[in-house]
C-alpha cells in the first residue's frame, strides 16, 4: 500500500497527472463532438436522400463492427497514405497522435451515438411532430423546439452508458502512444516491473471516473424525469 | 359573402396506395356552427379531418377555408395544382386542431405548449406570449395548473390544455379528432363543456365524435361517414329522427349505450 502511494508523489505522480488530463480532454472532447456527428448523421440519415443514407449505414456498420484498437490503429498508421490530390498540392492525413486518438473517437462515439439519435427520432410519437406542423412550426422550428429536447430526454440514460464505455476505449489509444493515462502507467509498470500497483492506481483512476460520470446522469435524469413519462 | 362556408371541401379523394379511403367527399361546414362528423371506425373520418388540417394531402379534389383555397388550386389550365408555401401558411393558420391523443409537448409545462407558436411562430416577445397564454388558459379552467407538465396533469386536463393551445393562435375554424375517446367516462364532460362553451361563443367547429349525445345537442348539422363516402347529412333531428337510414340505425345500436338515448 505504501508504495502504492509512492507513485503519487514526485515525477510520477506528476506524469499520472497529466496523464488523467489528457484522458479526460480525449473523453469529453471525443464525447462531445462525437455527439455532434451522431447526430448529423442521425439528421442526414433521417431526412436526407437515400443513397446518403445507404453510404452512412454501411459507415455506422463498419465502425460498430471492428475493434476500437484496430480503428485508432488504421487512422494512425494508416492516415499518412490516405492523400488528397488538389492541383498539384497533396494533403494526407498525417496526425500525431493526440489528434487521431481525438478524431478517431469521434468517428467512433459518433456511430453508436448516431444509432442512439436514431431510435430516439423513432420513439416521438408522431402526433407531437403532427400538433407542432398544426400551429403552425415549420421544419427547422420543430426540430429545434420539439423533436431535439424530446429526444434528449428519451436517449440521455443511453448517453451516459455510452460515454462511460468511451471513457474507458480511451485506454486504448495507448498503443499509438497518446500519452493518456494508461500510456503513463505502463511507464511506471515496465521501469519498476511494478504492473500490480500500477494498474491498481489505473483501475481505481478510471472507476472514480465512471462514478463521476453516472452520477451526473443519474442527477441529471432526476431533473428530467418531471416529464419523461408524459403518457400522451 | 356569409353563403360562403367556412370550409367548403368538393370532390375530396385520398388513397394510400391502392386503398381509398376517401371517395369524393363533398361537405359544407357553415360558419359560427359545429357540424359533426360520425360514422363507424375505419369510414375515414380522421382522414378527412387530417386532410383539411393539410397533414395529409389529397389524392384529389379541394378544400376551401373561407373561400380560400387549401393547399390545392386551380392552374392557368384549369388543372388541379399545388399552392405556394406561403398561401398554405397563411391558410392553414386559420385552422386549430385538436387531437385523441393531446400530444401535448412532455419537456414543456401547460403554459409552455400554449405559448410556444406564439414565441416560435410569431415572434411575440415571452412575457406577452406567456400573459396571452395564461389566459388562454385561464378561459379552460386550467391558470392554477399552468406550471404543470403534461406527465402531472389528468387526461382531461392535458386535452384543456390541447384547446388552449390551439385557441391562443386565435383559429377562425377548430377540428377536432375525437377529443374525448382516450379519456376515462367522468373527465369527457369537462372537456365536452369547454366545447360547449367554444360553440357557444360563436366558433366554427368540425367534430369526429362517438359523443352522440353531444352531437345531437350541440351540433346544427351531423354528416355521416360511411366507406369514405358521404352517406346522409342534416340537422341532429332529420339525421337521428325516425325514419333512420339503415346504416345509421346500426350505427346508433353500437354507439347508444353512451346514455344518449334520451336525447334523441
Ligand atoms: N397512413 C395510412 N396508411 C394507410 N392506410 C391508412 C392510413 N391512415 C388511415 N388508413 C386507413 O384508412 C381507413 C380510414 O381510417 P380513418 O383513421 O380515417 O378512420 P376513422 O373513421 O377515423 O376511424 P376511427 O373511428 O377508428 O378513428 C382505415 O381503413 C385505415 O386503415
Ligand atoms: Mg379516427
Amino acid at each position: 500500500m505504501t508504495s502504492l502511494l509512492g507513485y503519487l508523489g514526485g515525477e510520477d505522480g506528476r506524469n499520472i497527472l497529466s496523464g488523467l488530463v489528457n484522458t479526460c480532454v480525449l473523453w469529453v472532447v471525443g464525447t462531445l463532438l462525437g455527439t455532434v456527428l451522431g447526430f448529423l448523421t442521425a439528421v442526414a440519415r433521417r431526412y436526407g436522400p437515400r443513397p446518403i443514407d445507404w453510404l452512412l449505414k454501411a459507415c455506422v456498420e463498419v465502425i460498430r463492427g471492428t475493434p476500437f484498437l484496430v480503428q485508432a490503429y488504421l487512422l494512425y498508421f494508416g492516415g499518412p497514405y490516405l492523400c488528397l490530390e488538389l492541383g498539384g498540392a497533396s494533403a494526407c492525413l498525417t496526425l500525431d497522435p493526440f489528434e487521431a486518438g481525438i478524431l478517431g473517437l469521434t468517428i467512433y462515439a459518433g456511430a453508436y451515438f448516431s444509432e442512439l439519435f436514431r431510435a430516439g427520432f423513432d420513439a416521438i410519437p408522431r402526433g407531437h411532430i403532427e400538433a407542432a406542423t398544426t400551429v403552425g412550426l415549420d421544419r427547422w422550428q420543430t426540430l429545434r423546439r420539439i423533436i431535439l429536447p424530446e429526444m434528449t430526454m428519451l436517449v440521455l440514460p443511453a448517453m451516459v452508458n455510452m460515454s462511460i464505455l468511451l471513457l474507458k476505449e480511451t485506454a486504448v489509444l495507448s498503443i499509438i502512444s497518446v500519452k493518456e493515462l494508461k500510456f503513463q502507467v505502463d511507464i511506471i509498470g515496465n521501469r519498476d516491473y511494478a504492473f500490480v500497483e500500477a494498474f491498481t492506481i489505473l483501475a481505481l483512476v478510471y472507476w472514480a471516473l465512471v462514478e463521476l460520470c453516472g452520477r451526473a446522469g443519474r442527477y441529471a435524469e432526476a431533473r428530467l424525469s418531471r416529464y419523461r413519462f408524459a403518457h400522451s | 359573402m356569409s353563403t360562403v362556408p367556412a370550409i367548403r371541401v368538393r370532390g375530396l379523394v385520398k388513397r394510400f396506395g391502392d386503398v381509398e379511403v376517401l371517395s369524393g367527399i363533398d361537405l359544407d361546414a357553415p360558419r359560427g356552427e359545429v357540424t359533426c362528423l360520425i360514422g363507424p371506425s375505419g369510414s375515414g373520418k380522421s382522414t378527412l379531418l387530417r386532410c383539411i388540417a393539410l397533414l395529409e394531402e389529397a389524392t384529389d379534389g379541394f378544400i376551401e377555408i373561407d373561400g380560400e383555397p387549401l393547399g390545392f388550386g386551380l392552374g392557368p389550365n384549369g388543372e388541379r395544382m399545388r399552392l405556394p408555401q406561403a398561401s398554405v401558411r397563411q391558410v392553414r393558420a386559420k385552422i386549430g386542431m385538436v387531437f385523441q391523443q393531446f400530444n401535448l409537448w412532455p419537456h414543456m409545462t401547460a403554459l409552455g405548449n400554449v405559448a410556444e407558436a406564439l414565441v416560435t411562430v410569431h415572434g411575440m416577445p415571452r412575457a406577452a406570449a406567456n400573459a396571452k397564454a395564461m389566459a388562454e388558459l385561464d378561459k379552460v379552467g386550467l391558470a392554477a395548473r399552468a406550471e404543470h407538465y403534461p406527465s402531472e396533469l389528468s387526461g382531461g386536463q392535458q386535452q384543456r390544455v390541447a384547446i388552449a393551445r390551439a385557441l391562443a393562435l386565435e383559429p377562425r375554424i377548430m377540428l377536432f379528432d375525437e377529443p374525448t375517446s382516450s379519456l376515462d367516462p367522468e373527465l369527457t364532460g369537462e372537456v365536452l363543456s369547454v366545447m360547449r362553451g367554444l360553440a357557444d361563443s360563436g366558433m366554427t367547429m368540425l367534430v369526429v365524435t362517438h359523443e352522440i349525445g353531444f352531437a345531437a345537442s350541440v351540433a346544427s348539422k351531423i354528416v355521416f361517414l360511411d366507406h369514405g363516402k358521404l352517406l346522409v347529412e342534416g340537422a341532429p333531428g332529420t339525421v337521428f329522427g325516425k325514419p333512420r337510414h339503415p346504416r345509421i340505425e346500426q350505427f346508433l345500436d353500437t354507439y347508444l349505450d353512451r346514455g344518449a338515448a334520451g336525447l334523441l
